[in-house]
């Protein structure tokens, strides 16, 4: 264990039970993350990588085990505590995105700060949408954006609040190999910039090797952890 | 930190500390309303009706209810009547004059006139009266002049019958007791004067100045002596009644008011302000579930955009603020333009349709109750959003990753609490509309099973449609009867508004015509204008044969049978005018009094128990009485009266109280014997009959008098034409409330409609992706659609019957009857008007690019 962890998940267990049996996705995952580290989960489909996401963003709560953010125990917390330890230590970027529809790229980036009760954040926000190459598309709404501009502002409004922790779905997974590059070079950068720890769900297996840390899991469990094999 | 910092990531940019996020709120509610601005304000328009039915009902009844007013004080004359059988005391006439009243007096007594032309002499009622009766109506003559001559006192005015009667014409003369006058003309209609039964004799009008002349007040002990009052304020008029009732005893008057006679209209009017209130409410909830189907449309589309809201670290509370505040504008955009409409509706009414309306309607508004009105409508209104608007809070931020996942709603405590406040609501308008918590209750009762049996319709079909296989059946068939049941259908949706809203109008509906039907002049046509008395047992097949002839029908023959008061409860009337407890006039009074063993239709037991036969040996007989004659004697059900019946005493006992409906013109009697005990005693017959106008009235009684002198005929058409004014008005207010909640109604259902179509976007749109034609697309829909609109109605039409049956036999107290046809079409015009607005809905759907579409679903 590492006593500086930013993230750090205990026997971490999730059951389903639909229709009368259970469904275990998750059994007895383990992992610690310190500041500035950079890790990849990866898995075959339906090996609980999204399940494991969620869990550690406090979107849902464990059958068993406990996660900490930031020091904090998110079983401790109730709903809307989660909410607000989300809005001020979490990113999020997801495989499809998840803008608005009916907000304009910029809105849509301010929108975690603006949820904290601060003004000003159009300056901010307006940077940051210059930042990753979106500076004229403004008041574009996510409709008229391609993929990979939707995403881009995605990432602007993961990085705005300056998250301590981002949390990556399958970033790339909709995207073409020309665009999910520079989305991925963005990832990296800010990340780099902001000294925001990363953990990132792929199948890629390129993008996973760019990161410190692979945690592979295979039918709910840690298969392997390259933390474990190189400590 | 690294250098290279951008200074949009600069740390320096401190975090400011939280502050207020109100502003943010609306700011983001009116982001997130984009591209459904004009959708929402749409959906809003079925608030619309509601709130201006609500707002118009309010001045629109007010209106009806001075019109109905004004005519029911003209069935007094005056604010106040107040009448005494002897002439007024002194201390009588202190408190009279000192009251703040304008006031006319009249005296009325019975004597002979005599016709010098025609040498003929009749028993007629003759009134002196003074100042400028009657305050409210007009007095009806002919030539129409002859009021006004008649004030200046320049000869008196003689019931048109008695003018046919002797042919006399306007320029005779007529002699009066001593005092020999000109005839100025004929009266067809004093306000006021309806109680013809008490005295049955037609009319003589004089001045008072010539009464004396007449030198017949000497023998005044028959007369009537009245005072007619107007009172500039209700709480002068309230004070004096007050005064009058509290000194009774003291002061020995008699009085009647227009509130009196408004009770006598009975049930009528009672009916009219039940059913506006009833239709203006139903539009308002009609309304509402307009509103609350169309946020339930609208969050349902958001969900998504609530679980990334979420992620991002809003509180379920937060993301709910913003949908709330949607549903509030969207909820004040319908109030708003609702109490506009109305406001103007108000306006434009009485332009549009003045010669239709039998009322006069108010062209001012009542700011204050538009604002009430709109207020509540407001609050109901936001009760049923809050609903679809619940969902919100239950949204999980997981829906990110699980976009397919029915968002089930899980069981959010709110949501009873809603349903709790919803009822509380329903119950509290019910009860400030109707007065009456029974009716709150049960309104609010019946709304809750309605929704009830439409739910468990809704999921019964689901649940059939399911089991069933329908592998034989054609594609469309198969898709059709599928999408019943599919996840996300829209059954329940539509059968709970399309089912409540067929439900409500057609109750309103039915209700309405089965008061009208009640009200309806060809259920009068039936009913006797005029009555022949006075006829001998020998006369009495004459006078048949005679209207038989003039093509008159017989409606009622009533033996007559004269008596009067021997004692009450053992105590002589001797004693009991000595002690004065009891007026003189009802104990001293000739009672006409009939016999019968069956109830008539224009009476109503209230107490005791109807006896139809007694025999002749008995001791002691039991009798019917009139409420109001009773309450004078001060006697009830089980106290004995012995009448002297032309000489031989007849011990009775009240078996009954009897309420008389004073609107039929029937020979209505004090008091009924059984049969078996008067048939042998002297006596004469009253015969009543229709007559269609005043000259079939004027021919019959020229033969009647020329072949049966004693024979008198009193012709109550005009009186009986004032009740039917009222009744027309009364009726009017009716339909026209109906016909206002029936296109709340239709707006509902195309609300519905359109809103349902979004629920089936998508897979239109990917059927058709897959290859399928719009033919087949098409079919699909209709085959939904009429399913759903027929059952939904048929569901409906089940509750409305069941409704109206309890709200005729329970609120309105009229026959229940079920206009089958009506029902059908019901059915009919639903399941057309359903698919029809499906159909072209989903067209405007199809016709666009399904790219755009799929790319805005996202
Ligand atoms: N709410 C739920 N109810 C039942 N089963 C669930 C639920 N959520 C997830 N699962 C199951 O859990 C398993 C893991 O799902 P998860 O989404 O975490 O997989 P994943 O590793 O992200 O897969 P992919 O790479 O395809 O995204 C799957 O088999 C899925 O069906
Ligand atoms: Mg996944």
């Amino acid at each position: 264990m590492i006593s500086d962890a930013i993230l750090d998940v205990q026997n971490l267990s999730r059951t389903y039970t639909s229709g009368g049996h259970a469904l275990t996705v998750l059994d007895d995952v383990s992992f610690a993350l310190s500041r500035k580290q950079t890790c990849a989960i990866v898995g075959p489909s339906g090996s609980g990588k999204t399940t494991l996401l969620g869990l550690c963003a406090g979107l849902d709560l464990p059958t068993n085990g406990f996660v900490s953010i930031a020091g904090k125990r998110l079983n401790d917390l109730n709903e809307n505590e989660r909410a607000l330890l989300r809005n001020e230590h979490i990113g999020f970027v997801f495989q499809n995105f998840q803008l608005l529809p009916n907000l304009t790229a910029l809105e849509n980036v301010m929108i975690p700060v603006e949820l904290r009760g601060e003004r000003g954040s159009e300056k901010q926000a307006e940077q940051l949408l210059q930042r990753v190459g979106l500076g004229d598309r403004l008041d574009h709404y996510p409709a008229q954006l391609s993929g990979g501009e939707q995403q881009r502002v995605a990432l602007a409004r993961a990085f705005i609040n300056r998250p301590h922790i981002l949390f990556a779905d399958e970033p790339t997974g909709n995207l073409d190999a020309e665009t999910a590059k520079k989305v991925v070079e963005l990832i990296f950068e800010m990340n780099d910039e902001l000294d925001t720890t990363l953990v990132l769900v792929t199948h890629d297996f390129e993008l996973a090797q760019r990161t410190q840390r692979v945690i592979r899991l295979r039918g709910g469990r840690v298969a392997d952890d390259s933390a474990t094999v190189s400590a | 930190m690294p250098a290279d910092h951008t200074s949009a990531l600069d740390p320096s940019v401190s975090r400011s500390p939280r502050g207020s996020l109100l502003p943010w709120f609306f700011r983001m509610a009116w982001r997130d309303s984009r591209r459904s601005r004009q959708k929402l304000l749409f959906f809003s328009l079925s608030i619309v009706l509601g709130i201006a039915a609500m707002v118009a009902i309010g001045s629109f009844g007010r209106s009806l209810e001075n019109a109905v007013e004004q005519q029911t004080k003209a069935l007094l004359g005056a604010d106040l009547l107040v009448q005494s059988r002897d002439v007024f005391t002194g201390p009588q006439k202190e408190f009279l004059d000192a009251l703040p009243a304008t006031q006319s007096e009249q005296i009325l007594f019975s004597s002979m006139v005599y016709f010098p032309k025609a040498d003929g002499t009749r028993l007629a009622q003759v009134g002196g009266l003074s100042g400028d009766f009657p305050y409210y109506g007009e007095v009806e003559t002919f030539p129409t002049n002859a009021w006004t001559q008649f004030k200046r006192g320049e000869g008196a005015l003689v019931e048109e019958s008695l003018l046919h009667q002797f042919d006399a014409e306007v320029g005779d003369n007529i002699k009066v007791g001593e005092l020999t006058l000109p005839i100025l003309g004929a009266l067809r209609k004093v306000p006021g004067d309806n109680e013809f039964f008490a005295s049955l004799a037609p009319r003589v009008f004089l001045r008072m100045e010539s009464l004396a002349a007449t030198e017949l007040l000497g023998d005044a002990s028959l007369a009537r002596y009245r005072r007619f009052l107007q009172f500039d304020t209700e709480a002068q008029l309230e004070s004096a009644v007050t005064q009058l009732r509290d000194r009774r005893d003291e002061l020995q008057l008699r009085f009647d008011t227009v509130e009196e006679r408004k009770e006598n209209l009975g049930e009528a009017l009672r009916n009219l302000y039940r059913f506006l209130n009833l239709g203006g409410f139903v539009a308002l909830l009609l309304g509402s579930i307009g509103i609350a189907s169309a946020i339930q449309v609208h969050v349902r589309q958001r969900l998504d955009s609530v679980a990334i809201l979420r992620c991002l670290g809003a509180t379920s509370g937060q993301a709910f603020t913003i949908y709330l505040i949607q549903g509030a504008a969207l909820g004040l955009a319908g109030v708003i333009a609702g109490t506009a409409l109305g406001v103007g509706l108000q306006q434009a009414l009485p332009l549009a349709f003045a010669n239709f309306i039998p009322i006069e309607v108010e062209f001012a508004v009542d700011t204050w109750s538009a604002l009430r009105a709109a207020g509540a409508g407001f609050l109901i209104c936001m009760l049923f959003a809050l609903l679809p608007l619940l969902q919100v809070r239950t949204v999980s931020p997981l829906a990110v990753f699980r976009r397919d996942l029915d968002h089930v709603p899980s069981r959010d405590p709110w949501l009873y609490v809603v349903y709790g406040a919803i009822a509380i609501g329903v119950v509290a308008f019910a009860l400030s509309q109707t007065q009456r918590w029974q009716h709150g209750v049960a309104f609010a009762g019946g709304l809750a099973g309605a929704l009830l049996v439409l739910f468990t319709v809704a999921r019964l079909i689901v649940w059939a449609v399911r089991k069933m296989k329908w592998k034989n059946l054609p594609f469309p068939w198969r898709q059709g009867l599928a999408s019943l049941h599919r996840p996300n259908n829209r059954t329940l949706l539509l059968m709970v508004s399309l089912g409540l809203g067929t439900f409500l109008i057609l109750t309103l509906h039915l209700v309405q015509h089965s008061i009208v039907r009640e009200l309806m002049p060809e259920n009068q046509a039936s009913k006797p204008n005029a009555v022949l008395f006075d006829i001998q047992s020998d006369q009495k097949d004459g006078i048949l044969k005679l209207l038989e002839e003039q093509n008159l029908p017989a409606l009622g023959v009533s033996p007559v049978v004269t008596m009067r008061i021997a004692s009450v409860k053992g105590r002589s009337t001797e004693d009991l005018i000595k002690e004065k407890k009891i007026r003189n006039w009802v104990l001293r009074r000739e009672y006409r009094s009939t016999y019968r063993d069956h109830i008539a239709d224009s009476e109503e037991m209230i107490s005791g128990e109807w006896v139809a036969t007694a025999s002749p040996g008995a001791d002691v007989i039991p009798i019917s009485m009139e409420r109001g004659i009773a309450e004078d004697l001060g006697v009830g059900v089980g106290d004995e009266i012995v009448f002297d019946v032309q000489g031989i005493p007849v011990t009775t006992r009240i078996a009954n109280l009897r309420k008389v409906d004073w609107r039929r013109v029937q020979a209505n009697f004090f008091v009924v014997f059984p049969s078996g005990i008067l048939e042998e005693a002297p006596g004469f017959f009253i015969v009543t009959t229709r007559i269609q106008d005043s000259q079939q009235s004027a021919a019959m009684q020229r033969v009647v008098v020329k072949n049966y002198p004693n024979v008198s005929t009193i012709d109550f058409t005009v009186v009986l034409k004032v009740v039917e004014g009222i009744v027309e008005k009364i009726s009017f207010g009716i339909r026209f409330m109906a016909l206002f909640t029936v296109f709340t109604g239709i707006i509902l259902l195309i609300t519905a409609v359109l809103n349902s179509r979004f629920q089936r976007l998508r897979e239109t749109i990917l059927l058709r992706t897959l290859g399928a034609s719009s033919g087949q697309v098409m079919r699909i829909q209709v085959i939904e659609f009429l399913l759903l609109g027929f059952l939904a109605s048929l569901t409906g039409i089940g509750l409305a019957v069941g409704a109206h049956f309890l709200l005729t036999t329970f609120v309105f107290k009229v026959g229940f009857s079920v206009p089958v046809l009506h029902l059908a079409l019901a059915i009919v015009l639903n399941c057309l008007l359903t698919l029809s607005v499906g159909l072209l809905a989903s067209r405007t759907v199809l016709k666009r690019p399904p790219l755009e579409i799929l790319r805005e679903q996202g």
